[in-house]
Order: structure tokens, then sequence, then C-alpha cells
């Protein structure tokens, strides 16, 4: 068996230097960003929301909301449903949708406060190995509780979305070593509804009773 | 100064362990910062703390200052005043005179590094020597750079495209660039003498020394003898509360040692400040870091009324000791505090006169502003995470991907 090598991931903020005051300089900066930059503005409060944010958000809801006060569009923005998409491209689709659509029934578009414009930026990750290795179901638990949240954080949202793999690494790891069930479980968990530590609580949990159930590792 | 194992138990080992293993990986590049100052104001403070943990994590990394006279550094003042929007066009013997002070810097340095990583526009036309020493060049811009004069802007634009990557210190500084440019806030180290913790009686000392009644309210600014850190609209807020609360205002800093500007200020605020004993103007020197500390730490309040900033260290130095912090919203003030959450943001006198009475009369409510304050800096402000990004920033320049396994 191969063992389950954990990663983390450190990230850079780019600026590029494009900016919106109105939704639809918003939507015409969505359609030219590269990738990088749809998934850093609906995925940074993710990391950020155990400390800071009362919810998460993404950066384009919060800034129609907050600082163009168009709050129905906003909440159609946040509602997208982010563990449906198995890639940005599509994601970036989704809101051209839905802001062509609104500005297809508002004609007299909204401008922010001078100061206020939304600026685009951009990451890019740096992926480093962790000390944690795992040979067996209890190895993997016992690294679970240990990693940071931010290598939880990149072997379930930044392998899935970000570099494609379309499902997180657990689920892979676990699928290719006969836990088929648990993997399963692990592939439905919607990651986006969790906190990063409730996440990682819940990936625990089912680890847990699954060496409780079945008692082989 | 502290060791970088001084700080698993602030930060958490995983975060000096990451450390660690990014600095590996800068095996065999050598960099060199410079900038024109090296005591008095926020980029040779962090300077002075960054290099020495960098170099403890094994890179080869120093610092130089460049030298001027003193018509050069009346010339970066009034650069730095037009990027701060100041309606200032430079003469072209100024600019002729900035560009062979630099020029003179460029053949005075016999050791260049691989990386040579400049900071604020006061040495940015180094780069002239790119061409002849072939190595990589990062310009780091620590000011308010929202709205910089367009003239100075083109004049300095014309050196920052030969830079192979630039810094920002806040979204809105960016600009329309070909070359990279990268996010990276400042930060403060928590065992410094500014920031580590103080006996009370260390405190009640410093208070006792400079006349303040530890008894009554104390709201505080600290910062350098600026215009554009307002400290007569400091004044002017404080009188409006002390119409109808007690209170005493200080006002701390000193001059850093390229600004000319700083004594007439300075003066300026004395003479407005003569008549109310309750006021205390105290111009410090450069090394009085444990007295800021203990200033802080006695405060009931703390200001930044600035009229522009880069980051506002002094907001970052406030929080980290969970004091109320009533600040303006500019340049990167408001990425440190949210509005009623870790702070307050204020847009004039009268606005910063309000929220004082505000917190005054309700204590309970500004501690709660303070200790979200503290947690927001701990996560994302310290000098930690600072050298976190000055080590991506350097591995960048070969690492060109989206996604880099390291």
């Amino acid at each position: 068996m191969e063992p389950f090598h954990f990663h983390t991931r450190v990230i850079q903020v780019e600026l590029l230097g494009i900016t919106a005051s109105s939704v639809r300089e918003l939507l015409a900066g969505i359609k030219r960003v590269p990738a990088a930059s749809i998934y850093h503005h609906t995925h940074h409060y993710l990391e950020q929301h155990r400390y800071f944010s009362p919810e998460h958000p993404n950066d384009f809801s919060y800034w129609i909301t907050t600082s163009l006060g168009i709050k129905s569009l906003g909440e159609e923005i946040a509602s997208v449903d982010l563990v449906q998409f198995k890639d940005i491209e599509s994601l970036r689709q989704r809101f051209v949708e839905i802001l062509d659509n609104y500005l297809q029934r508002v004609k007299k578009p909204r401008m922010c406060l001078k100061g206020e414009e939304f600026r685009f930026l951009s990451s890019r990750i740096f992926i480093l190995p962790t000390p944690f290795k795992a040979n067996n179901l209890e190895e993997f638990l016992e690294c679970l509780r240990k990693t940071t949240i931010h290598s939880i954080y990149f072997h379930t949202f930044e392998a899935r979305l970000r570099l494609k793999k379309e499902d997180n690494d657990f689920s892979y790891w676990l699928r290719d070593n006969g836990w088929q069930a648990l993997a399963d479980k692990l592939s439905c968990l919607d990651p986006y509804t969790y906190t990063l530590e409730g996440l990682r609580n819940k990936i625990i949990d089912l680890v847990r009773e699954e060496i409780k159930n079945n008692g082989q590792t | 100064m502290a060791k970088l194992e001084e700080y698993r138990s602030i930060v958490g080992g995983e975060i000096i362990d990451e450390l660690y293993l990014l600095a590996q990986k800068l095996k065999g590049i050598s960099i060199q910062n410079i900038n024109s100052t090296s005591f008095g104001g926020g980029v040779a403070e962090i300077l002075g703390r960054i290099v020495p943990l960098l170099q403890e994590l094994g890179v080869d990394v120093w610092w130089d200052v460049i030298k001027g006279d003193e018509n050069f550094f009346a010339i970066t003042k009034r650069i730095h005043n037009s990027l701060h929007g100041a309606n200032i066009i430079l003469s072209r013997r100024e600019k002729d005179y900035f560009l062979s002070v630099n020029r003179q810097n460029g053949a005075r340095f016999s050791r260049w590094g691989d990386i040579v990583f400049i900071h604020d526009p006061q040495p940015v036309a180094l780069v002239e020597e790119k061409a002849r020493l072939k190595n990589k060049w990062i310009w780091r811009c620590h000011i308010d750079f929202s709205a910089p004069q367009p003239d100075t802007w083109l004049f300095l634009r014309r050196f920052i495209i030969h830079y192979d990557s630039s810094v920002f210190s806040a979204p809105a500084f960016a600009r329309r660039l070909k070359i990279p440019q990268i996010l990276i806030s400042p930060s403060i180290d928590p065992l410094s003498e500014k920031n580590c913790p103080l006996e009370d009686s260390y405190i009640d000392s410093v208070l006792y020394q400079y006349g303040i009644d530890k008894k009554r309210p104390l709201i505080t600014q600290v910062s350098r003898f600026d215009y554009l850190k307002d400290p007569l609209g400091v004044i002017k807020a404080y009188r409006l509360v002390k119409k109808y609360t007690d209170c005493q205002l200080v006002l701390a800093g000193g001059a850093a040692g390229d600004d000319p500007e700083g004594e007439k200020i300075l003066a300026a605020v004395q003479e407005e400040a003569r008549q109310d004993r309750d006021i205390f103007v105290l111009n410090l020197p450069p090394d009085s870091h444990r007295e800021i500390n203990a200033l802080q730490r006695a405060s009931t309040l703390i200001l930044q009324k600035s009229l522009r900033e880069g980051f506002g260290l002094t907001v970052t130095e406030a929080l980290w000791k969970k004091k109320p912090v009533i600040a303006s919203c500019v340049g990167g003030i408001p990425l440190q505090i949210a509005h009623k959450y870790s702070g307050i943001l204020t847009y004039t006198i009268e606005g910063t006169a309000y929220w004082i009475k505000q917190l005054l009369h309700e204590p309970a409510y500004a501690q709660r502003l303070g200790r979200n304050g503290y947690a927001h800096i701990k996560n994302n402000f310290l000098i930690t995470r600072h050298l976190q990004d000055y080590l991506l920033l350097f591995l960048s320049l070969s690492n060109t991907n989206d996604t880099v396994y390291l």
C-alpha cells in the first residue's frame, strides 16, 4: 500500500490591476481574469472564516451586496453551489450567466462609491510536504488530528477544483486501498458548508466510525 | 533580539517548520535589500527584524542603505508627498539630481545579490544596473499608492517596468503594469521591544516620567510628526471630546532620518498644544520602542487619524495589545479593522471625536473591539507570515506557474 502523505500549501496573492465599479465592469472582469483569480475570490474566505467572518460568502457576492447594495443579486451569486462544479471554467460561466441575466433586466446599473471598487486578485500556490504519513486507517486518523487545517483544505478543496482532480485526495487514497464506502462518504460531503475545523472533525468522525464498525485498518 | 524558535509558542510549530522548508529551497541564492535609511519609520524597523530572521533560516541575505545629501532627501520627500496625492510636480533639475544620486550609489556597491530587493522610491533608479548585472530585481512599495500624482508616477514607472516583480501593501495600490504585482502586507514582531509584554511597574514609571495621570482616560496617537498623520486634526478631535469628557492626549513620535519636514510639523503641534496641560507632545528618539510600547499599553484608546497611510503599523501594534483603535479608513488600515468589529473606521475629525466619546463611555464594547482586533492581527499580520511571504516572493522569481511543487 502506498502511504498517504499529507501535504500543505502556502499562497502568494497577486494584484491584477483590474477593477470594477459596476455589475457590468464586474462581469467584464470575471470574463477576462485567469482561472486562479476566480478560484481565489470564491475560496479565500474559507480559510479566514474560522477567525474573522461570520459567514463565508465569495468576494463577488460580498461586494455586490455591500458596495453596490444589490442584495438580491448578491444572494444569487452567494448561492451558487460550488461543490457542483468540477472545474473553474464552468463556475466562471455560471457567474457570467447570472450577471448577464441581471443586466438584461436592469438597464441602469448602480456604481459603487469611489474607493470601494472591486479589485481583482489572483493567487499562486506552493505545495509543501508535511511530516505526516499514513499507512493504515488508524495512522490516517492520527494524521488528520495533527495536521494543520491548511493541509485539510489543500486535500479537500484545492485538489478537487484547482488541481482538477474531480474528487478530494482522501477519497482517492481510501478507494485505492479498499475502503470504498468510506471514500464515497467523504466524496459526498459538501465541504463548503463546514468551517475547516468542523470539516476536520466530520472527516475524523467518519474515519473513526469505519474503524469501529469494521475493526480492521 | 528574539530567535526564530521563540515564535513557536506564539504562532505554532508547523508555521516555523514551513519557514525552514521554504528557506532550504533558496540555497545558493543571495538577496540584497536596499533602502534609504537605517533608522526611523516602518521600513527600517521591519528590515531590522526580518533580515536577521532570514539569516537565521539560512538565507544569504543582507541590507544596504543608499547615501544622499539634504537636497536628495528633500526631493525624495517631495516624491513621497506627491505619491500620496499632493499636487507637486518635480522639476527637470530635481529628477536629474535624483537620478545622479542613484547612479552614484549604484557605483558605490561592491557586492550585488542574485536578487536585489529595493524598498520604496528613493533607490528605485538603481535598477539601471540590472542590464549589466543580469540578476533579478524586485521593487517593494511600502507607501499608499492609491492616487499618485500622475507626473511622478510616470517618472517612477520608467524604472519600475524594468523590475522582475513588484510588491504592494494593499489591493488599492495596484497599478496597470506588465510585471507581476504581489500583495504583501507588512507585519509586527510580537517579541520586539515595541510589542513584547511589559511589567506594570515599568508602564507606570513611563507615565510618571512624562507626568501623565494613570487614573484618567488616555488617548494616544503614535506616529511621526508628519502632516499626513494629521496631528493637528487629532488635537481638534480631542478638544471636541474634552468639552464633555475628561481625558488626556498623547502625541508620541519622532522624525525619520529621511524626513526634513518633521521638525516644522513638530513645532506647529507644540505651539497648538502649549496652553493645554493634558496634551503631551513627546518627541522621542528613534530607539524609544519600550516607551512607545508602555504608552500604548497604558492608553484607553488609540487613534491613527492619518490622511494617507502606507499600511498603518501603529494600528497593528495597538490591536496586538488588545486596544480599541479609532483610525482613518485609508491605506492598509481597512485590511486591519473591520468597522465596529475589530475597531472603528472614521473619515472626519468630527467622526473621530464622536467615536472617542462612544468608546470612552462604553468600555465593555471598546474591549470587545480590542479583543477581536488582536485575533485578526495574530492570524494575519505577525512577522512569521511576513517571512513566509518574502520567501515565496524570492522563490516565485524562478517559478512562474500557478501551482508550484516544492
